[in-house]
């Protein structure tokens, strides 16, 4: 199989995760970008590891790292959501565009 | 470009027929679904549309030979985060319908902004890597290597990584909780 089409899958992933954080006004549905684009990282190193392959054995520290990603991923949505639901409570809406107390 | 190898009469590389057909197919149902994400109207879809994406990941892993991580995969994403997901969905909107007002005000600022992006990525990746193929493995990547690998030199990320978990689920708990 081509390098490539792993990478560029990945990508375009990625790309659509990005739109999705900027474009998207709904806190859950940000989230669920934030979930693309790791996903498009994890294939990105499962890609590597197996470009990386030396003599048919894959490299396994791309393996390792996926999977710490997986972790950490599943940590965020935790408190991500939690955050969203702290949000909900307070104020009875998750639209981020209404969140600017902050704004200087 | 392979045609173009065959022709010069230069060494044919080595193409699995089945695993190209299945990425092209599942990578083509990733992205269909991955835009709906994105693009759809209803949250609830949304959702449904990113189990779709998720678990088409979990299967290019298996055409990567990573059997461990595609597993963790469907364990992790397709059958906890997206609980939690819908759980999120359910306790912070009444309605379960379309909605007009998920997008921002500003939302075609995105649409160059992920296509410049894509171009660029695009670009540098089929510059870099042109005609170069993933070889094919001997055998998909063992649970015992994997194992080996984090309980030896990754043990300190490991261990970093079960305080995380555990700060996490701590801080959701104090974060959710009604007082």
């Amino acid at each position: 199989m081509l390098a490539v089409n792993f990478f560029l899958l990945a990508a375009v992933l990625f790309c659509i995760g990005v739109y999705g954080v900027i474009a998207r006004r709904n806190a859950v549905l940000v989230l669920m970008s934030v979930e693309l684009i790791l996903n498009a990282v994890n294939l990105n190193l499962l890609g590597f590891s197996l470009y990386n392959a030396e003599s048919g054995n894959v490299n396994i520290d791309g393996h390792v790292f996926a999977l710490f990603i997986i972790a950490i991923a599943a940590a965020e949505v935790g408190v991500g959501l939690a955050m969203v639901m702290l949000v909900y409570r307070n104020r009875r809406s998750i639209a981020l565009d209404e969140l600017s107390e902050m704004r200087g | 470009m392979i045609a173009l190898l065959a022709q010069d009469g230069a060494e044919l590389p080595d193409v699995n027929v089945a695993v190209n057909v299945s990425f092209y197919a599942i990578a083509a149902v990733m992205l269909f679904a991955a835009i709906r994400v994105v693009s759809t109207r209803n949250i609830v879809h949304a959702a449904l549309w990113l189990v779709i994406v998720l678990s088409g990941m979990a299967a290019q892993y298996l055409l990567a030979s990573a059997e461990f991580v595609a597993v963790s995969q469907v364990l992790v994403y397709v059958g906890a985060v997206m609980v939690l997901f819908l759980f999120g969905i359910m306790l912070t909107r009444a309605q379960i319908g379309a909605e007009g007002n998920l997008n921002n005000r500003n939302w075609p600022l995105g649409i160059p902004v992920a296509l410049l992006l894509a171009g660029v990525m695009g670009w540098a990746i089929i510059d870099f890597f042109s005609d170069d193929t993933l070889p094919e493995p001997n055998s998909g990547a063992s649970t015992q290597a994997i194992s080996d690998q984090i309980l030896s030199p990754y043990l300190a990320p490991f261990l970093a990584v079960t305080f995380v978990l555990l700060a996490a689920a701590i801080g959701a708990i104090v974060l959710a909780r009604k007082d």
